[in-house]
């Protein structure tokens, strides 16, 4: 197995024959096959790395995200979505649509305010603008999540890091964003404050934004899609990470069929809120047919 | 200030039989008439209810004095340089608030910008509020009461459904009033973030518990804002009645722009 991007001695232009297009063809194929410590894989099934207790057959969406990477992809409704950080360097910056109609989207401030609970874990709901659920936390091990700082602009990473540039050391979360957003016909109007995931924040008693940091090394988020979603994922250093170098380990991401909240689930009237919540978006998945 | 005060004694929300019977009441018009209606239209401030409509905050040439009646949107662009002083007349009256470049709309108002490069979670005096971009839009450069909320975003139709059931899905709310406005300057529901709410008070506790409490604020308290380029101000002023940020009593905002010297 060979990594992609290793020095092997040579000089790269070295190591191809590309002089006609049966060469550069033959050089291009000789290529696949290798893999690198980020890659999605495919067949999702095909992942090393698949959760425990998950049948790979219902795998569809298997990545590892490169530290300062993105990636995004649309789901169905009652997708599993998971989020691994194996080293406890990794930050999962996320935003979520409606697929069927994107202006429906995360809406943080509901997302804290109709919970009553400002600090996301395990039954917390991601809720659009339009009172419904747009995805709910199922599992947490980390714990150590943040719904207050958003994402890196430009302007901030050239701030704190001198750089700011998606291409290069010290890559924007809303950089990313925007690119990913642009792969589906979204721009800048359409990116929304952000939640992120596996490093904390706390809020003091006078409102300073406390760093809490990871959890360490091992930790996972599990959701489900409520609806079907567009989901948009950067991996990129928190805010408020306080040390100087541009720190941001490798992002897991695995997905597989399931089925959305419904009745027969604890946390569908887990709380009064909650519970209309979840009504408001049975109802809308029915009317559409979803 | 001279203009009347138009809408001073409307009926509370769900306060009588009479929607249900289909029955009506008479409301005051901005035309300055009165119309019989049976829509259940929201609360506006209980008569003799205190009002203070105070000054600006910030001393300079007067260059825009408006008055927002309960319930109603506002908006207007304040040029870099000039100070925006909203005024809460009637005491405890939120009025959400949203900013966007005058010139270049797709960059707008950011709660996780203004939090994450002040590291606090309460708006102050001093506090810049920061662009998508992470720009200064504005400086908090006066402030009455001891916080002002971004956390708590707005209050809509939708989210009522939520917090206090599906009867009220027929109440007013602040993203109504985002909607209306914005699409005056072809805006619209994509350009919907997270905002202010100034005069709410939304504490986070230790454990996180997070919630909209009682408000700090009093008849005339104000806050100015300095803007840092020209934006584009739209407020919604709250006409929530199933929660204390208006005190329940929704009452009017005086907005006040000037030219300092």
């Amino acid at each position: 197995m060979t990594m992609a991007g290793q020095t092997r001695g040579a000089a790269p232009r070295d190591e191809h024959l590309t002089d006609s297009v049966l060469h550069a063809r033959a050089d291009a194929r000789a290529q696949g096959g290798q893999t690198s410590p980020w890659m999605p894989y495919l067949p999702a099934s095909s992942s090393p790395f698949c959760p425990p207790g998950v049948d790979p057959a219902t795998l569809i969406w298997a990545e590892t995200v490169a530290p300062g990477g993105y990636t995004h992809k649309v789901i169905a409704a009652g997708t599993r979505l998971r989020f691994d950080d194996p080293t406890g360097d990794a930050c999962a910056h996320l935003l979520v649509y409606n697929a069927a109609e994107p202006v429906e989207r995360l809406n943080v401030a509901d997302t804290q305010k109709i919970p009553w609970q400002a600090y996301l874990g395990a039954g917390h709901p991601l809720l659009s603008g339009d009172g419904r659920v747009l995805a709910t936390i199922t599992a947490d091990s980390s714990g150590h999540h943040d719904a207050f700082c958003g994402t890196s602009t430009d302007a901030f990473n050239l701030h704190k890091y001198g750089d700011a540039r998606p291409e290069g050391p010290a890559p924007s979360g809303r950089g990313l964003f925007v690119k990913a957003a642009a792969k589906h016909g979204l721009s800048r109007r359409d990116l929304p404050p952000s939640v992120s995931y596996f490093q904390g924040v706390r809020v003091g008693a006078d409102g300073a934004l406390e760093w809490l940091g990871s959890a360490g090394a091992g930790t996972h988020v599990e959701l489900v899609a409520e609806l079907a979603l567009l989901v948009l994922v950067a991996n990129v250093a928190h805010p408020l990470d306080p040390r100087p170098d541009y720190v941001v380990g490798p992002l897991r991401v695995h997905a597989w069929r399931g089925a959305p909240t419904g009745p027969g689930d604890e946390r569908f009237a887990a709380t009064p809120e909650l519970h209309r919540a979840y009504l408001n978006t049975v109802d809308y998945r029915e009317a559409r047919g979803q | 200030m001279t203009n009347p005060d138009p809408i001073s004694t409307g009926p509370a929300i769900a306060a009588g039989p009479w929607e249900a019977l289909g029955g009506t009441r008479s409301y005051p018009t901005v035309a300055g008439g009165s119309v019989r209606s049976s829509v259940p239209v929201g609360a506006a401030y209980a008569p003799g209810s205190p009002l203070d409509w105070a000054e600006s905050l910030v001393a300079g040439t007067v260059v825009l004095d408006e008055r927002v009646a309960p319930n109603a949107p506002w908006s207007a662009v304040v040029r870099t340089g000039q100070v925006l002083t909203i005024v809460d007349v009637g005491g405890n009256q939120s009025a959400d608030c949203l900013l966007y470049s005058a010139a270049d709309p797709e960059e707008r108002y950011s709660v996780p910008d203004t939090l994450a490069w002040q590291g606090n979670a309460y708006v102050r005096t001093g506090t810049v509020l920061r662009s998508s971009e992470g720009r200064p839009m504005a400086t908090v450069v006066a402030n009455e009461i001891d916080r002002q909320d971004t956390i708590g975003g707005a209050c809509s139709k939708e989210s009522n459904t939520l917090r206090y059931g599906h009867h009220v899905m027929f109440h007013h709310g602040c993203r109504e009033n985002f909607l209306a406005e914005a699409s005056r300057h072809g805006l619209g529901v994509r350009d919907l973030v997270s905002n202010l709410n100034w005069f709410m008070n939304v504490p986070v506790e230790a454990d996180g518990a997070l919630g909209i409490v009682d408000g700090l604020s009093a008849p005339g308290k104000r806050v100015a804002f300095r803007a840092e380029m020209d934006v584009l101000v739209i407020v919604s002023n709250c006409p929530q009645m199933n929660n204390p940020c208006n005190d329940f009593n929704p009452t009017p905002l005086r907005m006040i722009i000037v030219e300092t010297a």
